[in-house]
């Protein structure tokens, strides 16, 4: 069971607290998308082993959204950082670069 | 035969006589005793049948990794099968019986099956049932079915009461031995938060029993001055009885308390989980003895080694009178001195190594003792108990060499460490040669969230076999913990330690080496599920050559000892027969409980009443006085119906429903969810949450509106009222209040967070009353309600008025089709309401109504209902709710969804109304047949019932289902299937059955 720090309400709880909402930094296709573009964020999703950036909701506590980026292997957490964002905070980059050099997570290292 | 020794017993209270049944026989035992060590001081060596074969099986350990000696313990509420005879401490009273076996542990019908064993290979299911098909269902399911299963299930609901706990440490300690108790007066030295856990009732573990002498005191003096020490410091917690059941991501760990499992008084909580957060968790868990691979290994006598010491120095029992010691290494040689040492035979020491032992086999042979190295087992005699071994070389391949007759055969194939806890949450093992066995790694340790070990393990479940090592690692270990949990700590020198040097055991994984067939055959690895070195064998000709494919083939290791004996002795197996090296065949997953917890234990606290909490309405206790039939509805209670006196169900939902439709009812609608969304942005934040538009609604109006997700599928709808400019409130359904503000909250927080928008859920806020029928208006007018008149509050609008002396907030909604106000008021003031609108309404008939009238009173006018017409995989579109879905709308959740080429096409099933040509009610969940069959024989269908109900107010049955090009298909007569029966024929029709043009609800 995963602890995490909720970064809005600066809370470290247990994994119950929260609620896993799947891979971060997703862009939503609306109308005008083609069937592929659609497809691709409505249903595709990585699944990597190592260095992974999804989204949490504090549900049990603050009930605010963010993203976590972690290890699915090592279970190391790397950071949290709030949800009004498309990518992740550098600084959350350079302790990942640090431990895992050469990572990279789809367009993202 | 077994019995009690005149002298020794480190646990026992000879003074102290418990009583107890076993198989409905009362017997006798001593406070101390476990329930296996008091059957076998009444000569009861055989303790159960085995799962497969029913064959005769005995104690074979002292702890509990036992396999064979399961008991259903308890009567009753308290009874519980499956429990290890081994680990449940004797008290007065207790009541065993054996499992596996009818009519009798002694006289056994099931044994049959060993005879048949030949015929029963692995993978036997798998094969033989595949055909002919349709025996499955008639023939082997049944049969199946009843051989399945070890133990009774209970039958009685649980009277006995858990509990969960919540801790947190600096350091944990699983394990009470010497190496845990060192550990922890390490780490509880440097000032860390400590917790020990011991799964049995005593301290010290087996170092009491194996000897040794530490710092110039004996083992258990030693321990004494260990816990003496623990006791004394403020920072360190001790626990017997609670075991280490499994070590989880980050620090998590579960302790398993048994309470009361060894006293006659039962008060209290039986079980107690332990919940704990351990910023280093050490892991102290010693090492479980392996059995050898020899024919007839599971003859009730044969032990471990090391059982045969713990009965005889523990318990003062004697397993038997003359024992035959088997080994591949040192460390049994001391069962025969035990044996020796308690005035009982040693027939002979056989110890596979063709060198044999070290200074210990010395010993024996100066103390007389026949050992005869390069020799083995080659067969067992005896068949419900021991009567003597058959011997011969290891190295060939079984020729008999002389009889030798005794009742114990004690065994011994090496130590492997209990890693179980270490590899729980993924730390990694490696395969020591020299002492054939796995080890923790301590390179590749289960991690943290800062990506660092922690866990480690310390002593005998880190590999060391000397008790010097032990000590010196659990020492070092200890101090380790500390420092990585922050606190500074090295650990102290080790004491003198007066030991017996061992040299090496040899790998010997089959006794002889080159065994026959009919000896392997009869070469048990796995005693519970009854797996032999034939089937592992037999799995690797087939093909089964990965370890987890082998062990689901043949069930090694898959019964409720999780392999504890088997497991290394199956796999090395599995690995001669591939030819492979034993690191590279690997383990089997280990996977947490350690050992099976209680069910009851899981739940704690969270039963019947506390399972969840129950949500009340404000009305819920007026409910209850006035012969309420409860529907729970989520988390709530919604009333179903008011049945009067006398009155059946069905009646009173009849009765209601006509008190809807000619008089006034009362309904309430505290449950339905109620949103406040509010902000600048609040009307352009809705219309992407809605189908249709709500950003144009004025304030004062109503609408009705539908919820999609992306992918175009109805999730919920509801009544939106504008409130003000900046400000709405969203209805949504009962169980939908929570998810629905969860889907608003995320939109706003992770995609929208521009949109100055706040979602507040007031659902519990506001008590809602339905006022509902012709009377309404009257009943309201009858309170002195002003201003509700058709032109002052007309059909969807709201307003604030004054009723009965209550402010409330009045929206001119319907879902029965009537005339309709739904007051809503703070929930303190709701039950206040409630009665005084009862008591108006007397003379007009007034009848509060419940979920069912609701439901037969919207579909008769055919309202969709969230959940029945939908199902996750319904559009707004396939419910010919065109009308709600916006045109003008660039954008909405479900806009691009519903584009897609299936969710477009016009073959969709759709929403119709049906009438049964005779008049009766559909099933529901009703399917509507097509013509011919698919691929798989299956009759084609082309629709479904989504409600049926009786009408009172058509006097007839009513349906509403989606169909194959349903609305195109009016006045056609369809086949819609009912249960043990032919289909039932109904006529399609427009789905709304009662007052199609909508005048009865806007007057």
């Amino acid at each position: 069971m995963l602890l995490l720090d909720c970064p809005c309400c600066g809370v470290r709880g247990e994994e119950t607290e929260f609620h896993c909402g799947g891979e971060a930094h997703i862009t939503r296709e609306g109308p005008a998308s083609d069937d592929a573009a659609f497809e691709h964020y409505m249903f595709e999703r990585v699944n990597p082993r190592g260095v992974h950036f999804e989204r949490w909701r504090h549900v049990a506590g603050c009930g605010k959204w963010f993203h976590a980026a972690r290890d699915t292997v090592t279970l190391e957490i790397w950071g949290t950082y709030p949800a009004q964002t498309t990518r992740p905070p550098e600084e959350v980059l350079e302790t990942i670069r640090a431990a895992r050099p050469g990572f990279k997570w789809r367009d993202i290292a | 035969m077994s019995s009690r020794l005149a002298r020794g017993g480190r646990l026992i209270d000879r003074g102290a006589t418990r009583t107890f049944t076993f198989n409905g026989r009362a017997m006798k035992g001593l406070e101390g005793d476990t329930l296996a060590s008091a059957l076998l001081a009444n000569d009861q060596v055989m303790m159960g049948r085995s799962f497969k074969y029913h064959r005769p099986r005995g104690v074979v350990a002292s702890g509990a990794e036992e396999p064979n000696a399961l008991m259903g313990i308890g009567t009753d509420g308290h009874f519980e099968p499956n429990q290890r005879a081994t680990t449940q401490e004797l008290f007065d009273g207790l009541t065993a019986e054996s499992q596996n076996h009818w009519p009798s542990l002694e006289f056994d019908v099931g044994a049959v099956n060993a005879k048949l064993s030949r015929f029963f290979p692995a993978g036997f299911y798998y094969k033989t049932f595949l055909w002919p098909r349709s025996f499955w269902e008639k023939v082997y399911e049944p049969i199946v079915r009843q051989a399945a299963g070890l133990g009774k299930a209970p039958k009685d609901r649980d009277a006995d009461t858990y509990e969960h706990l919540y801790a947190f440490a600096d350091v944990l300690v699983i394990g009470g031995g010497v190496a845990g108790l060192t550990a922890a007066v390490e780490a509880g030295r440097s000032g860390a938060k400590v917790l020990v856990l011991e799964q049995t009732g005593h301290w010290g573990g087996r170092a009491p029993v194996d000897g040794g002498e530490i710092g110039g005191v004996g083992a258990q003096a030693h321990v004494d001055a260990l816990v003496a020490e623990l006791e004394s410091l403020p920072n360190v917690t001790l626990r017997l009885r609670c075991m280490g059941a499994g070590v989880y991501d980050h620090g998590y760990v579960l302790g398993y308390e048994r309470l009361t499992d060894h006293l006659s008084d039962k008060s209290g909580p039986r079980h107690r989980l332990w919940r704990i957060r351990a910023a280093q968790v050490i892991t102290a868990t010693g090492a479980i003895e392996r059995p050898l691979s020899f024919a007839g290994n599971d003859i009730p006598g044969v032990m471990l080694a090391s059982a045969v010491r713990d009965y005889l120095v523990n318990y003062g029992v004697a397993p038997g009178d003359r024992v035959a010691v088997v080994t591949n290494n040192d460390d049994a040689y001391r069962t025969a001195f035990a044996m020796k040492e308690a005035g009982l035979d040693v027939a002979v020491i056989l110890d596979a190594r063709e060198a044999g032992g070290g200074a210990l086999a010395i010993a024996a042979r100066e103390a007389g003792i026949r050992v005869e190295p390069g020799r083995a087992v080659a067969k067992v005699l005896g068949s419900k108990r021991v009567t003597g071994v058959e011997i011969c070389a290891q190295a060939g391949s079984g020729s008999v060499i002389e009889t030798i007759p005794c009742d114990v055969v004690a065994m011994s194939g090496g130590w492997s460490p209990v890693v179980h806890l270490w590899s729980h949450c993924g730390g990694k093992l490696v395969w020591d040669t020299e002492r054939a066995m796995f080890r923790p790694d301590a390179d590749r340790a289960p991690t943290g969230h800062d990506g660092k070990g922690f866990v480690r393990c310390a002593g005998t479940a880190n590999g060391a076999l000397l008790l010097s090592e032990t000590l010196q690692d659990a020492a070092a270990q200890g101090a380790a913990a500390a420092r990585a949990a922050g606190f500074e700590a090295t650990a102290s020198g080790l004491p003198e330690v007066d030991e017996v040097a061992e040299i090496p055991p040899a790998a010997v994984w089959l006794m002889p080496a080159g065994a026959s067939y009919d000896k392997r055959a009869k070469t048990w690895l796995d005693f519970q599920n009854d797996v032999k070195v034939s089937d592992i064998q037999l799995a690797a000709q087939e093909g089964y050559e990965s370890v987890e494919h082998a062990k689901r083939y043949t069930t090694l290791g898959m019964a409720t000892d999780q392999g504890k004996l088997s497991n290394i002795n199956g796999l090395a197996v599995l690995s001669d027969a591939l030819n492979e090296a034993i690191p590279q065949v690997g383990t089997t997953t280990f996977r947490p409980p350690y050992t099976p917890i209680s069910m009851g234990a899981i739940a704690g606290q969270g039963r019947g009443e506390t399972f969840q909490p129950l949500r009340r309405t404000p009305i819920h206790a007026w409910h209850e006085a006035h012969g309420v039939q409860w529907e729970p509805v989520g988390h709530w209670r919604r009333p179903y119906a008011f049945p009067k006196a006398g009155e059946s169900t069905h009646d009173a939902v009849n009765r209601e429903i006509t008190t809807v439709r000619e008089k006034v009812g009362l309904l309430d609608a505290s449950t339905l969810g109620k949103l406040i969304v509010k902000g600048p942005d609040a009307g352009r934040f809705l219309d992407m949450l809605y189908t249709n538009m709500m950003s144009t609604l004025k304030p004062g109006r109503c609408r009705y509106g539908l919820m999609c997700n992306e992918n175009g599928f109805l999730i919920d709808d509801g009544v939106v009222a504008r409130i003000d400019e900046n400000t709405f409130l969203c209805h949504t359904t009962t169980g939908g209040a929570d998810t629905i503000h969860a889907h608003m909250e995320e939109w706003l927080q992770t995609e929208w967070w521009d949109m100055k928008v706040h979602v507040a859920n007031v659902t519990e806020q506001y008590g809602q009353i339905g006022v509902v029928g012709p009377m309404a208006r009257q009943l309201l007018e009858v309170l002195g309600t002003p201003e509700i008149s058709k032109e002052e509050l007309p059909f969807m609008a709201w307003a604030d008025r004054t009723v009965g002396g209550i402010p409330c907030r009045i929206y001119r909604i319907s879902f029965s089709g009537e005339l309709s106000y739904e007051l809503s008021v703070p929930a303190g003031q709701a039950l206040a309401l409630w009665e005084a609108l009862m008591e108006a309404g007397h003379g007009l008939g007034v009848a509060p109504y419940g979920t069912e009238a609701l439901h037969v009173l919207r579909a008769e006018k055919g309202f969709i209902m969230i959940g029945d017409e939908t199902d996750g995989t319904v559009t707004p579109q396939d419910l010919n709710m065109h009308w709600a879905i916006s045109k003008k709308k660039e954008d909405y959740l479900g806009k691009r969804g519903q584009m897609r080429s299936h969710l477009s096409s016009p073959d969709r099933w759709k929403l119709v109304g049906l009438l049964t040509e005779d008049g009766t009610v559909l099933e529901d969940g009703a399917y509507i047949l097509d013509a011919g069959e698919n691929d798989r024989g299956q009759r084609n269908m082309q629709g479904r019932i989504t409600s049926t109900y009786y009408s009172p107010t058509l006097c007839r049955g009513i349906a509403m289902a989606l169909l194959k090009h349903g609305p195109e298909r009016m006045g056609e007569t369809v086949q819609v299937t009912k249960l043990g029966a032919g289909p039932v024929l109904a006529k399609v029709v427009d789905p709304v059955f009662y007052d199609k043009d909508g005048e009865k609800q806007d007057v």
